[in-house]
């Protein structure tokens, strides 16, 4: 269902362009040998080189490279043999060079693709433009002082990947849907940590609007560093329909820079930046071209992981699993890896249901995280086999795993301390099915009269008086037997 | 104690380690030279103390044995090169009070070689130049005068003049300088010594404050072809800390003086010889090659047809990298602030105090020829003529082995001429920028003196990495020339 | 290329240059004057010459990704105008601080 926005002139829709700036999980930064730690005391991680000092020069690290062809790579994108990096000029407060090094006319790769899977099951390849190498600026800090500003470099330097969707994206949801999606195969590739509460990543979004069916691009507005996929998606739903409401009181937008604001929900103009930017891009002549080693590439291209769409592909034909809950799964690569190894050689769709229900429910609950989770996946998959031979009934199983998330302890070695291993000697089953008829003849008669509703109170009474020990299945065949026989 | 200012490098080296004299001796005799002639200008910060300090150590380095190839040399060090904990000011009020909490590569080079640093010396500002006239604190004075007019002061060149200055002025022994357009060669050439500007990439450009990042390459000044070699010897070597300096090898420059220039192809290109240039001038160049025929050399006459585009091509490329290098003098982390109510009015108030008007109107051509709409006009023209220039000389040097010109079209001229228009003043690189452009070594040796007295100097220009040829040609040369002429009292 | 006051005044502007109205008209003639003193690059046919960024002939030296830097805000700040040093005494080395600059409103 195509996302559309209702006029009071007709119906609009949203073209929307994303710049994702996520930093590449380096220990040192793109030009310098400063550390990129999060949160480390302000101007501690700053080099002589990072601070713009004269005669200062940069040097690249080749780690961050290879990262960025991996991610390109992951993208399924052309990979540029040959690079160019550039300075983009401008002042800021932050920016103690004057000029940021990042790449113009030739990034270090090219175009690519990336799926977002709809909720409705269909899919979408969302163009990439490019992805090029950039240093990151500083931080300003507004509100340590009445008429200060103070400067923090820590982060000045360290090494972002820029990367650049096509304007293929047409509503706030496949806006989030790319974002998450890229998160999910930066981090499956390693090369970023797709943190956005610690800024590793970052995104702006290149709005504007078109009448329905028109396939004009109108003059877009940026809306920049937006910090959380839902804050994007508002500010998207924002600023488009701020543009119809410009076009139809007959007015035109301006292109320029918007911040968004979290607290109102609004994007407003950057009047800093008001004045018609002219960043004099011109090649760095303190680097020199960056030529990849092909054998490098083919390296990079041979270690890569399987990643999200892949492995989504072969949950559902291995394992059998429901497109949705294979999507679940390989969100994340260590809940997709968590999984394999409680279903490997088990019934996969009961390990699904478990890890997507009784277990991702217990890291919700306890604040653990897949890689420190509350239950180990060997014991879980001990879990499912006990349900499965038959030892544990459901009830049982949620009765045990309760007591693995309390004592870490695996499923056998509980059953063994609790006593709470299934009953399924006949019989044992059968003299309590007895005792129960014994104690209500009326009821007996009732049933065999016709009252087949009467049925589920003789297993709750049977249940009850075997402590829930019964096996279901054997009680049921049992008392149907005895009673209606 | 002023015979020991009179000695070259090599002598000094030789009688250090014969025990002679100490580094102690030798230092005073240059501290008290650098006091006597303050007059000049050529220092911005003195360092007398240091030097002494560093001489004491040297000479206990020398009793353990460890001399290294510069052991005790009082040496200058244009105030282009950052030093640790001395101020460091490219001449620029916009560097007011700035100390370096680090030491180029270069300077720490020649530290390590038992280099000894008198002080920092006078440049036009931020190396924008070629009169020394330009500089913060003021000009320097040639040592040399006109005959027939000693009371003119004479500019010694620039940008490197003050580190020319006090080569000639028996002031230093030798002396680094950097060089984009010809601010080793020309002001080498004005002051009568030796000057060379190395293949780009020999010398590390780390800790040298930038002018324009693609041209700057440091190089000594010394009064002789052998001081260059050795100082060369001690400066260069590969830097991982520069990406554009080079791996290579450095050869002992000095074993490369071998005399024997037989079979040598000399270039001689018919375009260093524009109408009008001076009669004089022409003259010495004639005899530059006599003296190579001389001593077995062949003289080619080669064409280098885009010599004329050189200079246009230089004042785009480098204003252009100029005006980006220099937008990190902005009042905020280091040098001259001029507080502002806004941030951007503080960054235009500072900029203004800052910088001289030659780096204002480098910065703002720079500027224009980067923004957009021109670049592809300026700029990338340009870069274009660039190579072709540097296709020139690739071409030359298929069939010859080193090109002799002169260095500058006039000699030294007096202090305040020239300089209302900055085109006539560019004029004086038009020799010493093409081999910038393509980033070849070429050296300055004094030939001889005009008829008023001044010194003019003649240029090698070699094949990339080959300045041993260019040495070897230079120490032949400086034999046939026999300069042995000093500056009028030193 | 005649450069007019007003193209002079935008392109101090972008320089971050503050140049007093009265030497605007004068530093129009200079810059003019260099202008179409370099504009002779025109008459020079450069069809298909590639662009010459660099006269190094090699390529881009890469380092390895390791810590070797930093960690010396007492450096870092020294040479800074109206810094804020963050340390527990006078004596005791830097646990950070800060450079300032005037109140930037976003
Ligand atoms: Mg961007
Ligand atoms: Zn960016």
């Amino acid at each position: 269902m195509a996302y559309t926005l209702q006029g009071e002139t007709g119906d609009w829709e949203v073209v929307i362009g994303l710049e994702v700036h996520a930093q590449v999980t380096s220990s040192a930064k793109l030009f310098s040998g400063a550390a990129t730690e999060f949160g480390a005391d302000p101007n501690t991680q700053v080099s002589f080189v990072d601070a713009g000092m004269p005669g200062m020069l940069p040097v690249i690290n080749r780690y961050c490279v290879e990262q960025a062809v991996r991610t390109g790579l992951g993208l399924a994108a052309q990979i540029n043999m040959t690079s160019v990096f550039a300075r983009k000029n401008y002042f800021y407060a932050d920016l103690p060079q004057g000029y940021q090094i990042s790449q113009y006319e030739l990034p270090i790769v090219g175009n690519g693709t990336l799926i977002i899977d709809m909720p409705d099951g269909t899919s979408k390849h969302i163009g990439i433009e490019r992805l090029h190498l950039e240093q990151d600026a500083g931080k300003s800090l507004h509100d340590q002082h009445p008429s200060k500003s103070y400067i923090d470099l820590n982060r000045s330097g360290v090494a972002l990947m820029e990367i650049v969707s096509k304007p293929d994206l047409r509503s706030p949801e496949e806006a989030g849907l790319y974002i998450a999606k890229l998160r999910s195969i930066l981090r499956y590739l390693g090369t970023c940590d797709g943190n956005m509460q610690e800024g590793s990543l970052r995104c702006d979004a290149n709005v504007s609007v078109r009448p329905k069916g028109s396939t004009e691009l109108r003059t877009r507005c940026e809306i920049k560093n937006v910090n959380s996929i839902r804050f994007v998606q508002q500010a998207i739903e924002y600023e488009a329909r701020r543009h119809i409401e410009v076009y139809e009181q007959g007015g035109t937008i301006d292109q320029e820079t918007r911040l968004f604001d979290s607290g109102k929900g609004v994007t407003r103009s950057m009047r800093s930046k008001e004045h018609a930017h002219d960043y004099r891009y011109f090649p760095d002549p303190d680097l020199l071209p960056l030529v990849l080693d092909p054998a490098m590439v083919e390296t990079i291209k041979a270690g890569l992981p399987e990643l999200p769409d892949a492995k989504k592909e072969r949950f559902i034909r291995d394992y059998g699993l429901s497109a949705y809950d294979a999507g679940v799964l390989v969100a994340e690569r260590a809940s997709a890896d968590f999984f394999e190894s409680v279903a490997k050689g088990r019934d996969s769709k009961l390990a699904a249901n478990w890890v997507m229900g009784d277990f991702f429910g217990a890291l919700n609950a306890t604040g653990r995280t897949i890689e420190d989770p509350p239950v180990t996946a060997a014991n879980l998959g001990m879990l499912v086999d006990l349900i499965k031979d038959g030892t544990l009934s459901g009830r049982l199983a949620k009765d045990v795993f309760a007591l693995m998330l309390e004592t870490g302890k695996d499923p056998a070695t509980l059953i063994e301390e609790k006593g709470l291993k299934q009953v399924t000697d006949t019989g044992a089953i059968e003299a309590a099915i007895d005792a129960v008829m014994a104690a209500n003849p009326d009821k007996v008669a009732e049933i065999k009269a016709g009252k087949d509703k009467l049925m589920g109170w003789f297993v709750g009474q049977v249940m009850k008086a075997t402590q829930g020990k019964a096996n279901p299945a054997m009680l049921n065949e049992l008392l149907a037997k005895k009673i209606k026989g | 104690m002023t015979e020991l200012a009179n000695l070259t490098i090599a002598e000094a080296c030789d009688r250090l380690a014969k025990g002679e004299f100490t580094a102690v001796e030798l230092t005073r005799a240059h501290v008290a030279r650098m006091e006597s002639l303050r007059g000049l200008n050529a220092f911005i910060t003195e360092t007398p103390d240091r030097a002494l300090d560093e001489a004491k150590a040297s000479d206990a380095r020398r009793a353990k044995g460890e001399a290294g190839s510069l052991e005790g040399i009082p040496l200058g060090i244009k105030d282009l090169f950052c030093t640790e904990g001395v101020p460091t000011t490219a001449a620029s009020h916009i560097l007011d009070g700035f100390r370096p909490p680090y030491e180029s590569t270069v300077t720490a080079n020649l530290k390590k070689a038992g280099a000894i640093g008198l002080g920092k010396l006078n440049l036009d500002e931020f190396a924008m130049g070629s009169a020394n006239i330009t500089s913060y604190y003021g000009p320097v004075e040639n040592p040399w005068k006109r005959r027939s007019d000693p009371a003119t002061k004479l500019v010694p060149g620039g940008s490197s003049g003050g580190s020319a200055a006090a080569v000639a002025a028996r002031m230093v022994m030798g002396a680094t300088g950097t060089d984009t357009g010809g601010s080793i060669r020309q002001p080498a050439s004005f002051c009568g010594i030796v000057g060379i500007k190395p293949t780009y990439g020999r010398c590390s450009r780390w800790g040298i404050i930038a002018f324009a990042s693609s041209l700057d390459q440091a190089g000594p000044m010394a009064r002789t072809v052998k001081d260059c070699a050795l100082m060369l010897g001690a400066m260069a070597g590969h830097d991982p800390k520069d990406s554009t300096s080079a791996p290579m090898p450095v050869q002992d420059f000095a074993k490369a003086l071998s005399g024997d220039i037989r079979g040598l192809k000399v270039g001689i290109p018919k375009e260093y010889r524009p109408a009008g240039l001076a009669e004089e001038v022409a003259a010495i160049w004639d005899k530059g090659v006599e003296w190579l025929k001389a001593a077995g050399a062949q003289p080619v006459e080669i064409s280098l047809p885009y010599t004329k585009y050189a200079l246009p091509t230089y004042y785009i490329v480098a204003p252009a990298e100029c005006s980006s290098n220099l937008a990190r003098y902005d009042g905020v982390r280091f040098g001259l602030r001029v507080e502002g109510k806004t941030l951007d009015e503080m960054y235009k108030k500072t900029r203004a105090a800052g910088f001289g008007t030659e780096v204002r109107r480098r910065i703002l051509i720079g500027t224009y020829v980067l923004s957009a709409g021109y670049y592809d006009a300026y700029y990338a023209k340009a870069q274009k003529v660039r190579r072709l220039i540097a296709d020139d000389f690739n071409r030359a040097f298929e069939t010859v082995d080193v090109i002799l010109t002169p260095t500058a079209p006039t000699p030294a001229f007096a202090i305040g001429e020239k300089s209302d228009d900055p085109v006539t003043m560019w004029l004086n690189d038009v020799f010493t920028i093409p081999t910038s452009l393509a980033g070849l070594p070429g050296l300055s040796l004094p030939a001889g003196l005009s008829s008023d007295g001044l010194p003019l100097g003649l240029q090698l220009i070699g094949r990339p990495f080959d300045e041993e040829t260019v040495f070897r040609v230079a120490g032949v040369m400086e034999d046939a020339a026999g300069f042995t002429a000093r500056p009028e009292g030193i | 290329m005649s450069l007019d006051k007003s193209a002079v005044r935008s392109i101090a502007e972008l320089a971050r240059i503050e140049v007093p109205e009265e030497e605007l008209d004068h530093l129009a003639g200079e810059l003019s004057n260099i202008l179409t003193f370099v504009e002779q690059l025109a008459e020079v046919n450069t069809d298909g010459v590639p662009p010459m960024t660099s006269v190094a002939a090699m390529a881009l030296p890469m380092r390895e990704d390791r810590v070797t830097d930093g960690g010396y805000p007492d450096g870092i700040l020294a040479n800074a105008p109206g810094a804020v040093v963050l340390r527990d005494s006078p004596q005791a080395p830097a646990q950070g601080g800060f450079f300032t600059v005037p109140k930037v409103v976003e």
